[in-house]
């Protein structure tokens, strides 16, 4: 994103024809139309502003390159679904006939609400985020995997995999997400996001808690 | 990144391959001019935000009878004409940074100091205005808003004057070249300028017209 002076100028251009009809407005039939008139406008370009603000363009992400010395790497991006078993299942058969292998599992604490998300007010959450991962990692760690954990970015998924992957040079990158009914990662465009930047694969599992714990209980 | 590293039974190679983080106090996602400019247009917005408020709270909640109150008037003809020269002015800039861009030095040149022009007559006709407009920032709400909303965009326009000043004086002194690095000094004032206009475009809108 930058800001350049052609953009300004358009802006310049877009405002100055945007306030001709509303002067006329003001003019010819009365002050309150022509005020509506620029209530309007005003909202129109707040809520273009928001649109554009949500959709983030994708670029080219910056990370360490992958050395050649035969060490598979796997970075795993993870929330609430951390422990889940298509997870682990996938990873099994990700590293599965690799002689070494890391592994790092990322977990980007999701805030409650968009206010709380917002405003990084997500202290009440980290403590869960960290249980569920030191838990996944001990689990991870029991199979005889080779497998580091840490917390990262609250705010952006996708910064939290180019944060980690300017320190791990991975292979590949897995991301576990709720199932499209639910993920909020999803609904961002995560994923697509995750895909476009980086140069390496990238891998969605989808794991249904709801469904993984009806199947154990049975 | 909020961090809580859990440290493997083994020794992970994740050190090893450390090749450092992101610059310090630079995000990776952004980088320091953009990120600047959008805190500093932010925080203009916000500044300006807040006399458009006090301005309509006046008028709409406060304000009983005519607006503006008798026995004043606004001289809308000549703050259009001010309105039109500023305007212009964006599209001299524009011209100048056009010139820049392409080696064209005259254009350049020209452009920046048509927009000196432009922006002090502005300021003139604006301070003339003042001394004729027969009430002052003292004669109630009315007139402390009027010459607050204007007195605080004419500030404006005075700092944009002096970066167009530096611009001036480095474009007549062989200044500024065609990669997008070197003519960083006229973009810049480019970027302020446009916002100035921008604003003065809403004030003129608001305070003379509705």
């Amino acid at each position: 994103m930058k800001i350049t002076e052609p953009q300004m100028f358009r802006v310049v251009v877009l405002v100055g024809i945007a306030m001709i009809p509303v002067v006329l407005l003001a003019v010819v039939v009365h002050p309150i139309a022509g005020a509506i008139l620029f209530g309007l406008e005003v909202g129109t370009a707040i809520g273009y502003l928001i649109q554009r603000a949500r959709s983030v363009e994708a670029r080219d992400a910056e990370v360490a390159p992958v050395p050649d010395d035969g060490v598979h790497r796997l970075l795993v991006v993870a929330n609430e679904t951390v422990g889940g078993r298509a997870l682990f299942a996938e990873i099994e058969r990700r590293l599965q006939g690799e002689e070494k292998s890391e592994l790092l599992v990322v977990c980007p604490p999701l805030a409650g609400s968009a206010a709380e998300h917002w405003s990084s007010d997500i202290d009440g959450y980290l403590p869960e985020a960290r249980e569920r991962l030191e838990a996944s990692v001990a689990a991870m760690r029991a199979a005889g995997l080779n497998v580091t954990g840490r917390l990262g970015d609250h705010h952006d998924p996708n910064q939290a995999i180019e944060d980690a992957l300017k320190v791990f040079p991975a292979d590949e990158v897995v991301i576990s997400t709720h199932t499209p009914e639910r993920s909020r990662w999803l609904e961002s465009g995560v994923i697509e996001r995750a895909r476009a930047e980086l140069p390496q694969p990238v891998t969605h599992v989808v794991v249904d808690l709801e469904g993984e714990a009806s199947g154990s209980s049975e | 990144m909020e961090s809580a590293s859990i440290s493997a039974g083994q020794t992970t190679a994740v050190h090893e391959h450390h090749h450092g983080p992101p610059e310090a106090h630079q995000s990776s996602r952004i980088d320091r001019q953009t990120l600047g400019i959008l805190l500093f247009i932010v925080s203009e917005i916000m500044l300006f935000g807040a006399f458009f408020a006090s301005y309509f709270f006046i008028r709409v909640v406060a304000n009983q009878g005519a607006w503006p109150p008798d026995p004043y008037e606004l001289p809308v003809a000549v703050a259009g004409v001010n309105t039109i020269i500023l305007v212009s002015s964006s599209f001299t800039i524009h011209w100048a940074l056009e010139g820049a861009k392409k080696g064209n030095r005259r254009a350049m040149q020209m452009g920046l100091t048509a927009t000196w022009l432009l922006g002090a007559t502005f300021l003139f006709i604006q301070i003339n205005e003042y001394l004729h407009i027969g009430f002052g920032a003292q004669d109630g709400a009315f007139g402390s808003i009027f010459y607050g909303l204007t007195g605080l965009h004419g500030a404006h326009v005075f700092v944009g004057l002096l970066l167009l000043t530096f611009a001036n004086i480095r474009a007549y002194k062989g200044h500024f070249g065609t990669a997008a690095k070197d003519h960083l000094g006229v973009e810049v004032p480019g970027i302020y300028w446009h916002f100035v206009d921008v604003m003065w475009i809403i004030v003129f809108v608001t305070v003379y017209i509705l």
